[in-house]
């Protein structure tokens, strides 16, 4: 009766909502078709370190001995023990890990934490501020907790960020008002990009250390090394963005170069200066990651990353790297968030 | 007594392909509340020349004072608006704060920046458009914005580079009975570049005919059309006359191969 006497609503919330799963069916597909090809590739993977178990374990497979199981191909292997292909995907410790183990560690190592969590009320204090007991905080405050280390990471990323986002628009701004920077600074610029940030970055952990600067510095000038360089790129061009005729208009008001600057340039560059500060954002995480390897960081992403390493904890690796795609997918769609308010409000938007 | 004085003007520019001469012994004078428009083919020169009045090219011999003094220090004086071909509104700012733009640089208060918007803005019959962007707008409101913003700070000499050349036949007719009115309410001097004959002699005073290759004037005609003109105009036989006495310098000054 309500269909009838009131149709409207439900059909077009029926369509919003059909609308929406068309919207996101490419996406589902695409992921889905990841996920397979990982689930896919677990098998073979394995298979090796499967056979060597089963083998120890007793069982028949062909051929028999691990010299010769060395010399056969891993699709003849797979072929002739097709029984030991489940084993494959039960592992502890694997060479690559199923994508369920992946999100089950990431699980038990942010909520997964929490113990005897509950709602206990705001009260006075310091400890009381979030309004949740002891064991909530786990979450966050505990060693093995992810979002522990991913906030280690994210701090000196976003430092490193802010820091390398001024250097680089000074440096813009120095290169389209000075030809003598215009011809010096960009070479300097894209050399500084060739070489490998693993190389330095012990050396500026190490330098730095021995002047007494520790902390979240040293990380977020590295961090920064990194991010500066597409920020400079888009921001020259954004500022040498206005055409002739806009540059000519304030010819005739005879503006100053201070003037012309930030009514003009300023303003023109916005929209490169986003694209630009999503790709440092990014370039910032790795910056950050990177500078936790080879430095023997305790904490951070990077860090979990090399214990992973060290200790054969694949899934542990596969998690660190699950967070840290996370962090970044955070941060460039919160530039893109305040991008859309800006130019929005700038009327830039369409 | 004029506002512009050309005296033998040459510009030469230096291309790959050789020098280019854009305006070779110009020779002209525009007295004060003239209305004088440019006219000739493409590469004549009509739009180096005004470009050469506002100190946006310089010449490479004789002499162009404005006001007296020589083009760039008018510049530099602000002596006058100078509309392009294409409105060329800052796309981030609306009509009012572009219009507001030269009135900030030229460091109005905020008041008079306020009272000379509304005031410009009803004289190129956009009230209640100042709070739009750009895009939001027609091209011939577009156009008609960047004219205000040209008169907002109130310079006697109006420089107009074929601002109606990408605007439809309506549209333009219409703004060229605008801007006409215009120019009798301000008496300002005006000096107006196109390729349209009867856009010229409807609005001019004086009609410029220049020729290319080298540029330089073949013709100057006095147009003695009453100040009060309808668009009807354009069917009168004086009108019709004048036309053809523009259509006949071009023609002349036009070095056909064939």
């Amino acid at each position: 009766m309500t269909a009838l006497t009131n149709p409207a609503p439900r059909r077009t919330l029926l369509a919003h909502l059909f609308a929406s799963l068309r919207g996101a069916l490419p996406v589902v597909v695409v992921v889905a078709a990841l996920l397979g090809l990982w689930l896919a590739a677990v098998a073979p993977m394995n298979f090796r370190l499967a056979l060597d178990a089963a083998m120890r374990g007793g069982e028949d497979v062909t051929p028999a001995t691990p010299d010769e199981q060395g010399e056969t191909g891993l699709v003849r292997l797979m072929i002739d023990n097709p029984g030991v292909i489940p084993a494959a995907y039960a592992f502890e410790r694997p060479r690559l890990p199923r994508p369920q183990d992946v999100v089950v560690e990431m699980y038990e190592n942010t909520i997964g934490l929490a113990r005897g969590c509950e709602f206990t009320g705001w009260g006075a204090g310091r400890e009381h501020w979030t309004g949740l007991s002891e064991g909530c905080l786990r979450v966050v405050n505990n060693r093995r907790s992810l979002l522990f280390h991913a906030w280690q990471t994210l701090a000196p990323t976003l430092l490193g960020f802010a820091i390398g986002t001024g250097l680089g628009i000074l440096l813009a701004v120095g290169i389209v008002h000075n030809r003598t920077m215009d011809l010096s600074v960009m070479p300097w610029a894209i050399a500084s990009q060739t070489i490998p940030i693993l190389a330095i970055a012990p050396m500026v952990i190490v330098v730095l250390n021995a002047v007494g600067v520790q902390g979240l510095l040293p990380k977020s000038l590295i961090s920064s090394y990194l991010s500066f360089f597409p920020v400079v790129v888009g921001m020259v061009k954004g500022l040498r963005s206005p055409r002739g005729m806009e540059l000519d208009l304030m010819r005739t008001y005879s503006a100053s170069g201070a003037q012309v600057f930030w009514k003009l340039r300023l303003p023109a560059s916005l929209p490169y200066l986003f694209a630009s500060l999503k790709i440092g954002i990014a370039a910032a995480l790795v910056g950050t990651i990177v500078a936790e390897l080879p430095t023997g960081a305790r904490f951070g992403l990077g860090a979990r990353l090399l214990s992973g390493s060290y200790y054969g904890q694949t899934v542990q690796i596969w998690a660190a790297l699950l967070m840290a795609a996370l962090c970044a997918a955070v941060l460039v769609w919160l530039i893109g968030a305040v991008e859309r308010r800006v130019l929005d409000r700038m009327g830039l938007a369409r | 007594m004029s506002v512009i004085q050309a005296k033998n003007l040459d510009l030469t520019f230096q291309t790959n392909d050789g020098p280019v001469h854009a305006l070779k012994d110009v020779s002209l004078e525009i007295g004060k509340g003239e209305f004088v428009s440019f006219i000739g083919p493409s590469g004549c020169g009509k739009t180096t020349f005004l470009r050469t009045m506002a100190a946006l090219e310089n010449p490479t011999g004789g002499s162009i004072t404005v006001n007296g003094m020589s083009a760039d220090e008018a510049r530099r004086n602000r002596a006058y608006g100078y509309v392009f071909q294409a409105a060329g509104l800052y796309p981030w700012r609306t009509i009012e704060k572009n219009i507001k733009l030269p009135l900030e640089i030229m460091g109005f208060d905020r008041a008079e920046q306020e009272r000379r918007v509304r005031d410009v803005l009803q004289l190129v019959d956009l009230e209640g458009f100042g709070k739009k962007y750009p895009w939001q707008l027609s091209g011939g409101m577009q156009q008609r914005a960047s004219i205000a913003r040209a008169l907002a700070f109130d310079a006697d000499i109006l420089l107009m580079d074929e601002p109606f050349g990408a605007l439809d036949e309506i549209v333009r007719d219409h703004l060229n009975e605008q801007l006409l009115k215009l120019w009798a309410r301000t008496t300002k001097t005006i000096a107006f570049v196109t390729h349209s004959i009867p856009e010229a002699v409807y609005l001019s005073t004086k009609i410029v005919v220049m020729s290319p290759r080298p540029g330089r004037i073949s013709d100057v005609i006095e147009s003695d059309l009453p100040t009060e003109r309808p668009l009807d105009i354009r069917d009168t036989p004086e009108f019709l006359e004048i036309a053809h006495r523009v259509r006949d310098g071009l023609r002349a000054g036009h070095a056909y191969d064939d």
